[in-house]
């Protein structure tokens, strides 16, 4: 058990010291997050391990049970149990001490332990807010953030009484693909990421046991990811099979699992075709500030585009888009060429972009997609429709390098 | 470790019988009663258990509230596979009598062979909180924390019967309740300490006899010692430092002092022939084990265990009566896998200038 408890501080301190390197270099970064969050097993954890470290093994053991209580099938809470029982008998030299145990298995409940306690502790802050959300749209209440690193998802609401800032609601563990995250290719075992939306709901009897409680398909490849060249499908958020409360931290296909109870809550809040799920490889929260003047920016840039639309001057109207723009066939001096046609026979034009919605991209080129309902009415031809675009920053500059309808 | 089956009661088992029965008779049985009782144990001992039921029926009709002769009654149910009968007769005892430790250890018994562990273990915790020195609730407890154990993981690792390393174990614990089914029992000695597995995590520190350890059902995983009786602090007063002055009758109670420690010696070096040598030729072995089976098992527990064994003892009470003599000490075992501390006494005879051991008991 000392050693049980020696291997559990070593890893505690790995990754509290992993946490703190992955915060420091970029500035954009929030600080590690001070609160905590008290949802799910993951305060009952670390009480338990904070015990098994004390030496305390009777109350661990109370605590264990009492957790098994509640949740029946957690697997990890059984492998603990098992633990602090074999304790009773005889010397523990590590984490699963049952002698045979599959390896494989074991290290995927230490995994599961390790990252639900840093998920634990590591909960954001409340004025710190995930830089893809930067502006909702009225209408959509929530909206989903995946931390793939920490195998976490975070819940946010569309606090409108706040001029729509994001406000933590809740995070959960969730289970990622075996190969991690970045999808590229069908079949590579690796969840996407990116800016993507639930396009369906689900539920419960049309599934396989495999998805549990329900199931959100996800809209990957998204055009972004298309022009990209990535591909693959059934990109999905689920939950879990009966057998079990949780999967490890590395298990899925690629789809986003959470425990059962935890997407039923989750599910409540979810608006097919509107509620945002954003998958990052390691979230960047920006200082409320920062958010501001990122979101500031974009809205400048989209109403620029929307006035020098309306001002028929289409010289400047085609500076807001990218020489590399492409949308279906048409490349930026096919588009040109068809914009000016348009425009020449065009007395007035207006335009107007209701139910804005920002959202950046989590990647390395600085992209933000943006969705709205456009009104466009002119003396020849009115048109609504929901258009979505693909904005890059160039040379400092945002530029649309994708547009259509979504 | 096996489970202790109340189908082949052990010799501690049946010690208890013995005190249980004494005090009973102090308390209430009625000669003409009594004399029921040792013949229930005949009926039971030669296998007639219609008989010794209808016995203890007819002796409880007479006194329904009988302790000894419920628990006889529910050892028969146990040994006619009556498991339900049993249980219910060993639950009303520990209703009416919840001091008692032998009637929760034998329904802990018969739940984990029903496999419901959860319920044997609250009653071995149960025993234990009664009886805090009951090595054989140790011994079980132990057990029912490695089925436990072995469930837990079972659920945790998704282990099916198709996995070998589980399957190993449960065999081998399987074959362990078989064993000692078929009367292959063990002495008293390892029941209290070669076999009783504490409940605590053993650590690397040293015993300390001084400890009061009465909180020992529960793992405390920096004590050593687990099994010590509820009074050990109080009536083993002598801490190995200060011995107290040696029992009466000088060279005698010196040569029985010798005894003991030319016993505990060889023990402790796994010198099987010496220890075996300590023993007349008439001890009574556990449960009317042969002589012979007795031996081959003491040979595989001291002589097969691995790594060291160590037996200390702090200073016995004497008491010389003849050509026999009563060594009552604390006893501390420890080998690789276990220590454990109890409370021991030996019965020597006299066997020309050297005093042999006639009988072993241990709580």
């Amino acid at each position: 058990m000392i050693l049980l408890s020696k291997l559990l501080a070593l890893g505690l301190i790995c990754f509290l010291s992993g946490a703190v390197q992955a915060a420091s270099p970029a500035p954009t970064t929030a600080r590690l997050p001070t609160t905590v969050s008290d949802s799910g097993p993951e305060p009952q954890l670390a009480k338990i391990f904070k015990e098994i470290e004390g030496k305390r093994l009777d109350s661990a053991m109370q605590m264990t049970e009492s957790l098994l209580r509640q949740y029946p099938n957690f697997r990890l809470a059984h492998l603990i149990k098992g633990d602090l029982l074999l304790a009773r008998t005889q010397q523990i030299k590590t984490f699963g001490a049952m002698s045979g145990a599959p390896t494989d298995k074991v290290d995927d409940l230490r995994a599961e332990a390790i990252t639900r306690l840093k998920g634990y502790r590591e909960k954001p802050e409340a004025q710190f807010v995930p830089r893809y959300l930067l502006q909702m749209p009225r209408d959509q209440r929530f909206a989903i953030v995946v931390d793939t690193k920490r195998s976490r998802l975070y819940v946010y609401e569309n606090d409108l009484t706040n001029g729509g800032r994001p406000r933590f609601v809740a995070d959960y563990y969730v289970t990622q693909g075996k190969l991690g995250a970045e999808k590229l290719v069908e079949g590579d075992k690796k969840t996407p990421v990116g800016v993507y939306h639930v396009t369906a709901n689900l539920p419960r009897e049309k599934l396989a046991d495999l998805y549990g409680s329900g199931a959100f398909p996800l809209n990957y490849p998204n055009e972004w990811d298309k022009r990209q060249g990535r591909n693959g499908s059934g990109i999905w958020l689920h939950g879990t099979p009966s057998n079990t409360f949780s999967r490890p931290p590395k298990a899925s296909d690629g789809c986003v699992v959470l425990a059962n109870q935890d997407l039923d809550v989750v599910a409540k809040n979810l608006q097919v075709g509107l509620t945002p799920v954003i998958i990052s490889n390691s979230v960047e929260w920006l200082s409320l500030d920062d958010w501001n003047k990122e979101r500031n920016e974009l809205n400048k840039a989209i109403e620029s585009w929307r006035t020098d639309w309306e001002s028929r001057d289409t010289e400047r109207y085609l500076k807001h888009y990218s020489k590399r723009f492409k949308s279906g066939e048409q490349n930026f001096e096919q588009f040109a060429v068809q914009k000016k046609q348009v425009n020449a026979g065009k007395e007035w034009i207006k335009v107007k972009a209701d139910n804005l919605s920002v959202f950046r991209n989590p990647s390395k080129e600085e992209v933000v997609v943006v969705t709205f309902d456009q009104d466009y009415r002119s003396n020849n031809l009115n048109n609504q429709m929901k258009k979505r675009q693909y904005w890059l920053r160039e040379d400092g500059k945002w530029k649309i390098i994708y547009e259509g309808s979504a | 470790m096996t489970l202790n089956s109340p189908l082949q009661p052990r010799f501690p088992l049946l010690k208890t019988w013995r005190a249980l029965a004494i005090g009973l008779a102090i308390g209430a049985a009625t000669p003409v009663f009594a004399d029921n009782l040792p013949e229930v144990q005949r009926l039971i001992k030669q296998g007639q258990y219609p008989q010794a039921l209808e016995k203890v029926d007819a002796y409880l009709s007479n006194k329904p509230k009988d302790a000894q002769g419920r628990f006889l009654k529910g050892l028969i149910y146990t040994e006619m596979n009556k498991p339900t009968e049993a249980i219910a007769t060993f639950t009303k005892l520990t209703e009416d009598y919840p001091e008692l430790p032998e009637p929760y250890n034998n329904l802990a018994v018969l739940y984990a062979q029903q496999k419901q562990y959860d319920k044997a273990r609250t009653a071995l915790e149960m025993a234990i909180r009664t009886h805090p020195s009951y090595a054989i609730a140790y011994e079980n407890l132990g057990d029912v924390y490695a089925k436990l154990a072995s469930q837990a993981y079972d659920k945790a690792l998704q282990l099916d019967s198709a996995n070998s390393a589980t399957q190993n174990k449960m065999a081998l614990i399987r074959d362990l309740i078989t064993t000692s089914g078929k009367g292959n029992v063990k002495p008293p000695v390892p029941t209290a300490t070669a076999a009783a597995t504490p409940p605590a995590t053993q650590v690397a520190a040293p015993p300390a006899p001084a400890t009061p350890a009465t909180k020992a059902a529960n793992s405390t995983p920096s004590a050593s010692i687990v099994t010590s009786m509820p009074g050990a602090a109080a009536t083993t007063t002598a801490k190995p430092s200060e011995p107290k002055p040696p029992a009466p009758t000088g060279t005698a109670a010196d040569d029985v002092t010798k005894a003991i420690a030319a016993w505990a010696n060889a023990w402790s070096r796994k010198d099987i022939k010496g220890y075996l040598g300590q023993y007349a030729s008439d001890f009574k072995t556990p449960k009317g084990q042969s002589r012979k089976a007795w031996e081959e098992e003491r040979d595989d527990r001291i002589a097969g265990k691995p790594g060291k064994i160590s037996v200390t003892y702090d200073e016995p009470q004497i008491a010389i009566n003849g050509d026999r003599a009563t060594a009552k000490f604390r006893q501390h075992y420890k080998a690789a896998s276990l220590s454990s501390s109890t409370t021991k006494t030996l019965i020597f005879v006299r066997a020309g200038n050297r005093w042999l051991i006639q009988e072993e008991n241990s709580r």
